[in-house]
């Protein structure tokens, strides 16, 4: 199926949920990224089940913070 | 390696960090080609004077914001309103996007304040050369 990740055209196999679309990108920390499904923020528990469809628009970066210490 | 701010953005950066003092500012740089030309400042979810935190939906807005630009986030800021210019152990820990430049802004000499880049070589921050121009 063809999805929009990061604004680009990509195609990913039928079935996909949003953990393996990660893993298919090579996030090397999903546990740090946050998903936007479709202009909605996703609840890090649906990763797993969230299964994504023809024409969905994902957009995903890593967390970002620090301090200084 | 040379990163190239323009001058506005400098001083956008200059202002949003003192105007949060004492307590960190953040925010996204955006340009292409090693030139910095937009300055996004975004909220620190953590209103820290030692931590930031940036929104999750203020950053999506902005990445979007670029890419309708046709630029890209080159650098990741963020301001150190007491302690020097240099990436801290929780900044290095924290430093999850790849391929950026860490940006960080010192006002702890407040007439001379002080502004870094970083990039990451094996999770040890080199420090890059950084010109503000036009």
């Amino acid at each position: 199926m063809r999805l929009f990740i990061n604004g680009e055209a990509a195609e990913a196999p039928d079935g996909t949920a949003v953990t393996e679309l990660l893993k298919l990108r090579r996030v090397s920390q999903p546990d740090m990224v946050t998903v936007e499904l479709n202009g909605e923020i996703l609840e890090r528990k649906t990763f797993d089940t969230k299964v994504l469809k023809e024409g969905d628009r994902v957009e995903f970066l890593y967390f970002m913070g620090g301090g200084s210490r | 390696m040379k990163l190239t701010i323009e001058r506005t953005v400098y001083h956008a950066m200059l202002k949003a960090a003192r105007r949060a003092a004492p307590l960190e500012a953040c925010g996204l740089c955006g340009g292409k080609d090693g030139r910095v030309t937009q300055f996004y400042e975004l909220t620190n979810a953590d209103a820290s004077a030692e931590h930031f935190g940036m929104k999750p939906e203020e950053q999506f807005a902005a990445i979007k914001d670029m890419r309708a630009k046709g630029i890209r986030m080159l650098a990741i800021w963020h301001s150190h309103p007491a302690s020097p210019a240099r990436m801290s152990e929780e900044d290095l820990r924290l430093a999850y996007t790849p391929g950026v430049i860490y940006l960080i802004l010192s006002l702890l000499k407040p007439g001379k304040p002080d502004l870094r880049g970083f990039v990451l070589n094996g999770g040890n921050p080199d420090e890059i050369s950084i010109v503000v121009g036009q």
